[in-house]
């Protein structure tokens, strides 16, 4: 049961790795990575319960954290050119 | 008892992967940026709330069940803010959406 969810969680991180290969714009490849962050998540969670060992879920709450704020960064990155200097 | 879980473990998993599955085929199908982010909110709702669900049942009480829970009510909150921030930076870079004219932007 965890090794068919794990194999669904795989299956669909190689369509989303080919849109974010192909992707037309920036904006693309950043939704692609931050849905492939949220489907890690969850992989790592399941792959803790699959090997009888959930204390993996501390790894997936960080990731999920550091997911977030690498989309927000870069998205910032792109837009302003800078990560908050000071100098104009 | 054990057998009741595991069924409520099995269907919970099955809708997960099927929203999952979906949520990628739309995020290759898509013309556009802004209508690939349904499929990327299809992944991060559905996928997310049933894969959870589905663990919570299949441990009990515990720790575990409050560290699942923390990390869904976290995907809850932050999928619509990065989702509204990439389609609104989108929106100021003046990406055309499918089907539009050049001279007519939304």
């Amino acid at each position: 049961m965890f090794l068919a969810a794990l194999i669904a969680c795989g299956f669909s991180s190689i369509l989303i790795l080919i849109r974010a290969i192909l992707g037309k714009t920036t904006f693309d490849r950043v939704l692609a990575l931050n849905s492939l962050g949220t489907i890690i998540v969850i992989g790592i969670a399941l792959h803790g319960f699959y090997m009888d060992r959930p204390e993996f879920i501390d790894i997936a709450i960080v990731y999920a954290l550091i997911n977030f704020i690498g989309t927000i960064a870069v998205l910032k990155l792109f837009s302003s050119g800078s990560l908050g200097s000071f100098k104009k | 008892m054990d057998l009741m879980k595991d069924i409520i473990t099995g269907i919970c998993f099955f809708i997960g992967s099927l929203s999952i599955i979906i949520g990628a085929c739309g995020l290759i199908k898509f013309p556009d940026v802004f209508s690939r982010v349904h499929a990327a909110g299809m992944i991060d709702t559905g996928g997310t709330a049933f894969f959870l669900l589905g663990m919570m049942v299949q441990t009990g009480w515990s720790l575990i069940t409050v560290k699942l829970l923390l990390i869904g009510i976290f995907i809850f909150f932050t999928s619509p803010v990065s989702s509204h921030v990439i389609v609104n930076l989108a929106r100021q870079k003046k990406i055309i959406p499918f089907g539009r004219k050049i001279g007519k932007l939304l």
